[in-house]
């Protein structure tokens, strides 16, 4: 079982920040874990100040420790996630012009990738308690995919989660539809390979320990399409509160110039990301 | 199976050679005159069909469809064998047969890259304005001839402007041949304009180019026999057929093949046999009667093939033709195989009347051509175009005369910037296309009770339509589907028009498909094809028309006899009073459906706050009731969470019903009454219902299903379980 012992934010002195801030105490409350808050630049009493008031403000009662280093921000950020065995790192969302769609700078996409620990991207920014009634994980098939299944259900019952929907993209490789017998054919074909997941997924879900799915309505979702590129459209359709996914691997020359569904979903954050690792 | 197959097969055959043979019969007069217009000998069209019926009527994908030389190359070709030889029109035809031969390879290729999809790239209005300009290029060389003046050449702007030159002339003329000629194709045109008019059974038997032919070699056996004269029109007037129509075969000659024009002249033919193709072959589908769906890349293949074949024998291209195909359905034809004997009577015609053929004057079959022109480019085109919206106007006619002065690739290049351009201008925004352009755009799942739902985000238009119609197209027609454009900010003519076509094709095969969402987005015009463009300040009446939804929703609330209101400013009752929207505000109610107590209405709330706060939509079907009943909620164990958060409501069991218990989570806050209200009446009709939320707020009703807009066939289900759990309501109370 992942946990998440030790989780990190950091602290970029801009409008955010307080909101940054009250957001990963209230996740480090709710998994027990010990906060680190880092700030990229030289450390002054002034800024501690500021960010010990906030942290009193909101009366939390954990473990707690400022860092101040300066430095290229990704790669200080990536060090001291190594040097301290951190389970999570939290990053803000950036917003577009209209306020309706958000985005990751591009620091933040580095970090996402670069980094070891799970990440987690914060899309709603706001003070008040927001409540992760629904998860909706992405169920693909990957050497990781049992990690990210495993975590979700972690997560989910740190969260008091409600229902988490699993999501398996079936693709229809191989069989192209041209006429009605072809149709039948993919029709059928589809059925079966959601089939064969639905069971992937059910052997996953066995293994994790009884504790993790009580009170958690458990839902299997096949969407039809290419792998990994429609999830984040169902997150949304669905509003859901919270996308557990893990990275996709690049692989082939080709296919590194081509965005991939992390990419999607980065440029267009649906609803807040937990990128499990 | 196979067995049953072939008896099928042989039991339609009679009713498929017949269809052959009507079809034929057009086929004939009109590969002749195709082949005429494109400078070309007169029998390479019969080549063309005959090839192309036997080949593609083996290899090909689709059902009924006839094939042979198609309107639309006509202008291609003509300039290709009267440019490309330098003059010389022999060795330009056999320089076009090479670029001919060509593009058939090229047509293989695309079937084997399944680029079927390729017509859907191209705006609607872009096509037809560059059909009306195909139309403007045959009318223009055709009615020359057609006046007896078979010299006329050049442009397409100074043909144009000699026609009043050829009439003048056909009119003071002393040639003989001339007059003649000319009165043949009067006389002929008079027979195409009038054939549908002529309400005679025995006279629509036989379609009008043929009686045009029967016109033609009547006249010419009437000056022979009767008159006992010499035919009134030289040869040089009439058709020429070779004698011996196999041994004087032409054959390509690829000599030029590396040269700018030759390839430009290949790509042209290319892409215009590949879009008149795919787009007979769409529209070849609706007619069917049993609705099958054609294999179009498995077309390309053998229309390619049938193109390679028809070549190398000195035919010209093979496409799929719209006109002889929708007589072919006329004539109920069921397979593959009239389109076989359409080629089998087209050459025993050839063999038994090579004679007569040869009476046959070139203005008649010019006059054929002179109509088909005039019915591409009609100005009814035109005007149904403009009804679609002043932007497609403008986008036909940059398209049409774009190809006119300069040629059909670029013509329709032009269409499709000039498109792009309306659509940037319209939306006031380029980064919404520039950004999404790449990204998938399309979501479709299965619903828990089997429908398909799909959702389309950003924009949708002629750009990425290939990644709705590729979701669409891996649904059987059979089911249920839903298309939900609420995520998307633009939605344009051409994606408007192929909706319309999807929804034709399930309703078809008892399926049904329904477009929603589309009631935020403004149009510019009333046409339902108009473009759809989401209006910042959504909620004003202004610059709307109603949907295909909304005006469903009219046809239901007719049948029902109730009334139906598209906006309103009012709320409806005290729709703040359920707890469903206590945490949720409302925006607006639409698409009312009213009668006495009841209403159904979309209904278009907020959920969240601030950056989290989302828009949705649903409809939702309202009771005011007579009698005040208890406050509850009943909801599927745990689909709306929301209700857990009042403590307050606890879940309620009705003592006998454990089952009913099991599947429903039935909350309010006073127990007995609650209990009482739920008789075995009212708990038997929900349990063998289809499930619904319901809501109580002591004075009304509230019903829904799903968070989203309901499809038509769901609000009338709705309606239905709400009358009915109504009138159980009222016979419980008159009862008490």
């Amino acid at each position: 079982m992942p946990k998440f012992n030790k989780i990190l934010v950091g602290a970029a002195f801009s409008p955010n920040l307080k909101v940054n801030i009250i957001q990963a105490c209230r996740f480090a409350t709710y998994f027990n874990a010990k906060l680190y808050v880092v700030h990229i630049g030289a450390s002054s009493n002034l800024k501690l100040e500021q960010l010990n008031e906030i942290v009193k403000n909101f009366e939390y009662k954990g473990q707690i420790e400022f860092i101040f280093k300066e430095g290229k921000p990704i790669e200080v950020l990536s060090d001291i996630c190594e040097e301290n065995k951190i389970d999570l790192l939290i990053l803000g969302a950036q917003q577009r012009e209209n306020i309706f769609k958000h985005y990751i700078g591009t620091v933040a996409k580095k970090l996402t990738r670069k980094v070891k620990c799970s990440v987690l991207l914060l899309r709603n920014q706001s003070k008040v308690e927001f409540v992760k009634k629904h998860i909706v994980i992405n169920g693909l098939e990957s050497e990781s995919s049992e990690n990210t299944i495993v975590t979700a259900f972690y997560t989910a019952k740190g969260l008091s989660s409600k229902k988490i929907t699993i999501v398996e993209e079936i693709a229809n490789e191989g069989l192209k539809v041209d006429d009605d017998r072809s149709l039948r054919k993919a029709t059928i074909n589809h059925e079966r390979k959601t089939h064969q997941e639905d069971l992937r997924i059910k052997k996953i879900i066995a293994n994790i320990p009884e504790k993790y799915q009580t009170g958690i309505e458990i839902k299997l979702q096949s969407i039809f399409g290419r792998s990994g590129y429609a999830i984040g459209h169902y997150a949304r359709v669905v509003r859901a509160d919270l996308l557990v996914m893990d990275i996709p691997k690049k692989s082939g020359i080709f296919k590194r110039f081509m965005m991939d569904d992390l990419d999607f979903i980065l440029s267009e954050l649906p609803t807040d990301v937990l990128i499990a690792k | 199976m196979p067995n049953k197959k072939g008896n099928k097969f042989i039991e339609t055959l009679p009713q498929n050679i017949f269809s052959g043979f009507v079809v034929s019969l057009i086929a004939l007069p009109l590969g002749l005159g195709l082949a005429l217009a494109s400078e070309a000998p007169p029998i390479s069209g019969v080549i063309a069909a005959v090839v192309g019926g036997i080949v593609v009527s083996i290899f090909g994908g689709s059902k009924v469809t006839i094939t042979g030389p198609g309107n639309g190359l006509v202008v291609v070709l003509l300039t290709a064998i009267t440019t490309l030889g330098g003059g010389n029109l022999q060795l330009g035809y056999m320089y076009t047969l090479a670029a001919i031969v060509c593009s058939g390879a090229i047509m293989i290729l695309l079937g084997f890259l399944r680029m079927g999809i390729l017509s859907d790239f191209f705006p609607s209005t872009a096509i037809q304005g560059m059909l009306a300009a195909i139309g403007v290029g045959i009318f223009a060389k055709q009615f020359h001839v057609m006046l007896g003046n078979t010299h006329e050449d050049g442009g397409l702007v100074e043909l144009l402007l000699e026609i009043p030159k050829t009439i003048q002339h056909f009119v003071s003329t002393n040639d003989h041949n001339f007059f003649y000629a000319g009165i043949a194709g009067l006389v002929s045109l008079a027979i195409m304009v009038f054939h549908a008019k002529i309400r005679n059974k025995y006279f629509q038997l036989i379609p009008a180019p043929m009686w045009i032919v029967f016109f033609a070699v009547g006249m010419s056996y009437f000056y022979q026999l009767v008159l006992k004269q010499e035919h009134p029109i030289d040869e040089e007037w009439l058709i020429n057929i070779p004698n011996d129509v196999f041994s004087n075969l032409a054959f390509p000659n690829f000599k030029i093949i590396y040269k700018f024009e030759f390839i430009a002249t290949v790509v042209s033919i290319t892409l215009i046999a590949s879009i008149e193709s795919l787009l007979s072959i769409k529209a070849v589908d609706l007619l069917d009667p049993l609705k099958r769906r054609s294999n179009v890349n498995k077309d390309l293949k053998a229309l390619g093939l049938a193109t390679m074949i028809s070549g190398f024998l000195g035919g010209l291209n093979v496409v799929t033709v719209i006109a002889r195909s929708s007589v072919n359905v006329n004539n109920k034809a069921t397979n593959r195989s009239s389109n076989f004997f359409h080629a089998v009577f087209l050459l025993v015609f050839l063999l038994l009347f090579q004679k007569q053929l040869h009476m046959i004057p070139m203005s008649a079959l010019a006059a054929i051509l002179v109509y088909t022109g005039y019915r591409l480019a009609a100005p009814s085109n035109l005007l149904s175009v403009s009804k679609v919206g002043k932007d497609q106007l403008i986008i036909f006619i940059i398209t049409l005369l774009t190809t006119i002065f300069t040629s059909l690739i670029i013509g329709i290049l032009a269409g499709i910037v000039a498109t792009f351009i309306t659509h940037v201008i319209m939306n006031k925004d380029v980064i919404l296309f520039f950004r999404n352009v790449l990204k998938p755009n399309v979501l479709m799942f299965k619903e828990t009770d089997g429908s398909y739902y799909v959702s389309i985000k950003n924009f949708s238009s002629f750009l990425n339509f290939f990644r709705l119609k590729n979701k669409l197209n891996l649904i059987p027609e059979t089911e249920n589907v839903v298309v939900d454009f609420s995520r998307c900010r633009f939605v344009d003519n051409t994606v408007m028009e192929n909706m319309n076509t999807y929804v034709e094709k399930f309703e078809a095969k008892q399926g049904n498909l329904e477009v929603i969402g589309l009631d935020l987005h403004g149009t510019e015009t009333t046409h339902p094809f108009a473009s759809r463009r989401m209006m910042q300040k959504s909620l004003q009446t202004k610059g709307f028309s109603l949907t295909k939804r909304q005006t469903n929703l009219q046809i239901v609330a007719k049948d029902f006899g109730w009334e139906y209101i598209p906006y309103t400013e009012e709320s409806i009752g005290a729709m703040s009073e359920f707890t469903y929207f206590k945490t949720r505000q409302i925006q607006a109610t639409k698409n009312l459906l009213q009668n006495n107590n009841d209403t159904l209405f979309d209904v278009i709330f907020t959920e969240g706050a601030f950056i989290a706060r989302q828009l949705i939509r649903s409809t939702m079907f309202h009771i005011k009731m007579e009698h005040q009943i208890p406050e509850f909620t009943l909801d599927k164990e745990g689909l709306f969470e929301f209700v857990k958060q009042y403590t307050e409501f606890s879940d309620i069991e009705i003592p006998n019903h454990s089952d009913f218990s099991k599947r429903f989570y039935l909350s309010g806050t006073n127990k007995e009454d609650i209990i009482s209200f739920f008789t075995d009446d009212i708990v038997l009709f929900l349990e063998s219902n289809n499930y619904y939320h319901i809501e109580s707020n002591k004075i009304g009703l509230l019903i829904f299903k799903k968070e989203r807009l309901a499809s038509v066939k769901e609000v009338k289900a709705m309606i239905d379980f709400g009358l009915r759990f109504e009138k159980l309501i009222k016979e419980k109370y008159a009862r008490a």
